[in-house]
């Protein structure tokens, strides 16, 4: 019997596992994904947010700046990669500046820090803004992370304090129980006190399930472009712009591993597994992307990808037991990455009015995540590959990422089992060849690590489960 | 008859113009030398190629291979197939002879790089 | 720190052909460092032949024309590092390598020979619309996986773009059995070599679709079909010609990338149209003593063409080195691309310095019929050579003896003119 299950291993599912495995609670986490991070929290903005946005008095705004406010300290303890670059709105129209205004008011509502700049003092800080823009509001307090990172930092630290993982597991159904529930799941059931539901676009589905008050997740697909690191210092801040009458624009920014991103679109659609990039979107994001920045160098972009925001039809996150020890965490389009962690002490809140939480006294608040060879200075370099020689072999040159750093990455905690886990937790594969030659190596290594034959290694998706590593 | 081939004798590609008749080659133009002639009359006659593929080694590595003369083009796939049921162990050299005379065309079958 | 006269970045055929070179016009202290475990380069998985009839003057396969050099390289006792990885290159030459045995090291060198090669123009600078499943490959890399580790990757292709290495493995995908639907090219005409379209393509009836392209990639983890619809003028699809082709594998054969990351962080200016460095006419980049030859310099279509041009790299090296690192002495005039020619190698040339003839190599913008090549040093004609056909997808190679190019004082203009 489990205290707890948690359903959906993205960001907000891991960062509740992290949280609960600070108590003596027998947690599990499920994930239909043979992964960590495979939905929402992989293809995003990857910002953390400032705060200023939300209206205020909602949750969003709340969880947003509480979340933001932890950012710096958890990236620290957790190892993961985030950056403080400072963010601002832009505004093009003279006509515009009670939007602006009404704006930055917000922002001070939620105890946001805020500026209103005129469109020369933006240059100034931005020297490759569009001469057309009047104002900006300036967030010095925005920052932007690496998602996977983040999720993945989460997910080990929970897998290390305890707390179960069932990949590739699907739930296909609630029933209440005497005691809690029963979960049923494609390989097998879990009976449990308590759900967390972390599922994503799925949460409507799974509420249903558990018979809670009913709500709907519209996936809101949102589609960008990614550029080569020569890109990445095209600007430094976060760049939004205010919605105008052509709709929410979008942003312009760097992300924390020194590429240029620039999207997303804004389309609300019914396949909750449409992540598919199209050409009228992408071609929305250039044209759009020129209205901040100028010149633009789309002949630099190395990927492009789509993800689906879970915009909930109550238009604030659903934070709520739904019913007796079925808890949600739904609805948690933007800014749920920068919510994340708040999202996580919400939940353990209002579970501890249902059950007594004792702390774990040998919780370990801290993890390290992979080495990156790259980044270390040349004597570490150097007394690393005297003990792990095969961290003086690269495989990734785009990335400069080592065999060292691929077995790590496949033979940690919750390792990696395939080519995007692999990625995902190094970067190879992440650069600007795209894994034209890093993939071959990549691919024989998964398959000798897992024990298995080359034609078994996926790029994604759910397959067999590995036994660990 | 008028048949218009591309040589494919050397990366230039000639165009080449070939007077057919009963099956015989006439003339052939448009060549830049010699070879041209040869591959339109062996084109129109009796046309051949050279395979390239791998086989498989005993300890599981790729083999690049190579016929080391020319096999009748109707009879690729075939060769191919006798080619890949080779037993090759490791380990080759370049140049090293796996069969004589493949399936009957009088084509060996070479190694194209040392492995192992 | 290990010091060398000539480092060589590299050990496909440029970086060979540049070593084995400089050790004939009597270099002693070389070094070739190679990432990969053993010599030879791309080559080592291009096992389809058509290599070496300029070189050699017969057919070989792209493993046997790389066993040739390293055959050489050996008999020279040229000293080689494999499993080697270059991080940096400073301006002063300082070169700072990676291995499993010597860990982080930097060497010195007098000079430093560019010769990385290209990588493949991946999916997402394609902008192809869709999903990201798994069986989508760069044909480089399927052709790896096919030649090296002895797996293919699927049993449905189609391939996207005609360059030579689509067109091969087209055939190869074919020959290990799969079907190939297609081979899909957005341009009216083909990247590849005629020949390879006759014996790749024709040989077993697969279709090559001019003025086509990708349009959507379906199936969200392992891929089930693409959509192929006709483009117009301005290689915008055309409504209403889409064709569905149920698929497993993709391969993208669209382009080759010179991979000059470690040129630019070196410093040395690199031509926008080339993606390469800009070099003289001893193939010698903006920073003197450094050298590049091969497909970091620009995208070559044959192997015979990188070897001379190595060759050539190698010896300026040895000038180089030999005049006691010295920058070369006089100014030089511009070789300017205009009409019909996309760029040149060289970009410049030091009339007063040539070590002999000078090799002009470009390619033509679009399809030019009934042309001639034009040369000419401001009014006067230095070459004019006339040609059926001229296709972007060939190299051309002009050669200007060096007694002609000794008097020139006005900078080369290189065009095509209409006969």
């Amino acid at each position: 019997m489990y205290d707890v299950v948690i359903v959906g291993g993205g960001a907000v599912g891991c960062a509740a596992a992290a949280e609960l495995a600070k108590y003596q609670l027998k947690v599990c986490l499920v994930e239909k994904e043979s992964d960590v991070c495979e939905g929402t929290s992989k293809a995003n903005s990857a910002i953390i947010h400032a705060g200023f946005d939300a209206e205020p008095g909602t949750l969003k705004a709340k969880l947003n700046v509480r979340g933001s406010s932890m950012m710096a300290e958890l990236s620290k303890k957790l190892d993961f990669s985030y950056r403080n670059n400072g963010a601002m709105v832009l505004c093009f129209d003279e006509a515009q500046l009670g939007e602006l205004e009404k704006l930055a008011d917000r922002g001070r509502q939620n105890g946001v820090p805020v500026e209103i700049l005129t469109g020369a003092q933006a240059r100034e800080k931005e020297p490759r803004l569009s001469d057309e823009v009047v104002y900006a509001l300036y967030a010095p307090t925005s920052g932007i992370v690496c998602p996977f990172e983040m999720t993945l930092a989460f997910a080990e630290n929970a897998y290390e304090n305890g707390v179960e993982f069932r990949l590739s597991t699907e739930v296909t159904g609630i029933e209440k129980t005497a005691e809690g529930f029963t979960v049923q799941t494609d390989r097998g059931s879990l009976e449990t006190k308590a759900v967390f539901n972390c599922a994503g676009v799925y949460a409507d589905k799974l509420n249903d399930m558990a018979g809670g008050r009913h709500f709907n997740i519209i996936p809101r697909k949102g589609e960008y472009l990614l550029m080569d690191k020569d890109a990445g210092t095209v600007v430094s801040h976060t760049i939004f712009q205010l919605p105008t009458k052509m709709g929410k624009g979008i942003l312009v920014t760097p992300t924390v591993h020194g590429n240029l991103l620039v999207g997303p679109t804004a389309q609300d659609i019914d396949d909750k597994e449409n992540t598919s990039t199209t050409r009228d979107g992408l071609a929305e994001v250039r044209a759009k992307g020129s209205l901040s920045v100028k010149d633009l160098p789309f002949g630099k972009v190395i990927t492009s990808f789509t993800g689906l925001r879970a915009v909930g039809d109550t238009h604030d996150f659903i934070i709520e037991e739904s019913t007796e020890g079925f808890f949600n965490a739904a609805g948690i389009e933007s800014p749920g990455l920068s919510s994340a962690p708040a999202i996580a002490e919400m939940l353990r809140e209002l579970l501890e009015k249902r059950m007594v939480l004792t702390p774990k006294p040998d919780h370990k608040d801290t993890r390290k995540g992979v080495t990156h060879f790259a980044a270390l200075d040349r004597d570490a370099q150097n007394a690393l590959i005297k003990e792990i020689p095969e961290y003086g072999n690269i495989v990734c040159r785009c990335e400069t990422v080592t065999e060292g750093e691929i077995l790590d990455a496949i033979q940690r905690p919750l390792g990696a089992t395939t080519l995007d886990g692999v990625k995902r937790r190094t970067r190879a594969g992440m650069g600007r060849c795209q894994a034209g030659f890093c993939s071959p190596k990549t691919i024989l290594l998964l398959a000798e690590k897992l024990g298995v034959g080359i034609g078994d290694i996926r790029k994604n998706g759910r397959g067999e489960v590995h036994e660990d590593a | 008859m008028t048949k218009i081939l591309t040589c494919i004798n050397c990366p230039m590609g000639c165009e080449l113009t070939v007077e057919v008749e009963n099956g015989k080659v006439l003339s052939v133009s448009g060549n830049t030398c010699k070879r041209g002639e040869l591959y339109a009359e062996s084109e129109i006659t009796a046309p051949t190629r050279t395979i390239t593929t791998t086989v498989i080694s005993e300890q599981g590595r790729p083999v690049p291979v190579k016929t080391a003369q020319p096999i009748p083009k109707d009879k690729i796939f075939e060769c191919t197939a006798a080619i890949k049921a080779l037993k090759v162990s490791l380990p080759v050299k370049v140049g090293q002879v796996l069969a004589d005379d493949l399936l009957g065309t009088g084509s060996q079958v070479t190694a194209t790089k040392s492995v192992g | 720190m290990r010091e060398f006269d000539l480092v060589i970045v590299g050990g496909g055929p440029a970086g060979m052909a540049a070593a084995v070179a400089a050790r004939t016009k009597g270099l002693e202290n070389i070094l070739i460092l190679e990432r990969d475990s053993e010599l030879g380069g791309i080559l080592n998985q291009c096992i389809h032949n058509g290599f070496g009839l300029h070189t050699f003057k017969e057919e070989l396969t792209g493993p046997e024309y790389a066993e040739r050099y390293a055959e050489q390289v050996e008999a020279m006792e040229i000293p080689v590092e494999t499993d080697t990885m270059v991080l940096d290159i400073s301006k002063d030459k300082t070169v700072t390598i990676l291995s499993r045995k010597r860990g982080v090291e930097q060497i010195q060198a007098k000079a430093v020979i560019l010769a990385m090669g290209c990588r493949e123009r991946p999916r997402g600078a394609l902008n192809i619309p869709g999903y990201r499943p798994q069986g989508v490959y760069t044909a480089g890399t399927a052709q790896k996986l096919v030649n090296c580790e002895g797996y293919v990757p699927g049993k449905e292709v189609v391939i996207l773009g005609s360059g030579d290495i689509g067109l091969i493995m087209a055939r190869r995908m074919t020959l290990e059995g799969a079907k190939v639907r297609a081979v899909v090219e957005l341009m009216p005409y083909s990247s590849g070599l005629k020949r390879n379209i006759v014996q790749c393509l024709d040989d077993y009836g697969i279709p090559l679709m001019l003025s086509h392209t990708v349009v959507d990639i379906k199936g969200k983890e392992k891929l089930e079909g693409v959509t192929v619809a006709a483009v117009d003028s301005t290689n915008t699809p055309i409504e209403g010609s889409e064709e569905y082709f149920p698929c497993d594998t993709l391969l993208l054969s669209c382009g080759l990338i010179p991979e000059n990351e470690l040129s630019r962080s070196c410093g040395v200016d690199i031509d926008p149209r080339t993606n390469g460095p800009l070099v003289d006419e001893g193939l010698e980049t903006s920073i003197d003593g450094v050298f590049a030859c091969g497909n970091v310099l620009h995208v070559h279509d044959l192997v015979d063409f990188v070897s001379e041009e190595s060759a050539r790299a190698g010896e300026s090296a040895v000038d180089y080195i030999r005049r006691g690192c010295t920058p070369d002495s006089t100014a030089a005039i511009k070789v300017i691309p205009q009409n019909g020619v996309r760029y040149t190698v060289p970009s410049q040339i030091h009339t007063a310095d040539l070590l002999g003839d000078v090799h002009i190599r470009f390619r033509v913008t679009g399809v030019f019929k009934d042309c001639a090549i034009v040369i000419k040093a401001g009014d006067t004609e230095l070459v004019r050579r006339k040609n059926r056909i001229l296709v972007p997808s060939e190299m051309l190679d002009i050669i200007i003896k060096e007694e002609k190019l000794a008097a020139v004082t006005e900078d080369i203009t290189v065009a095509i003119e209409e006969v």
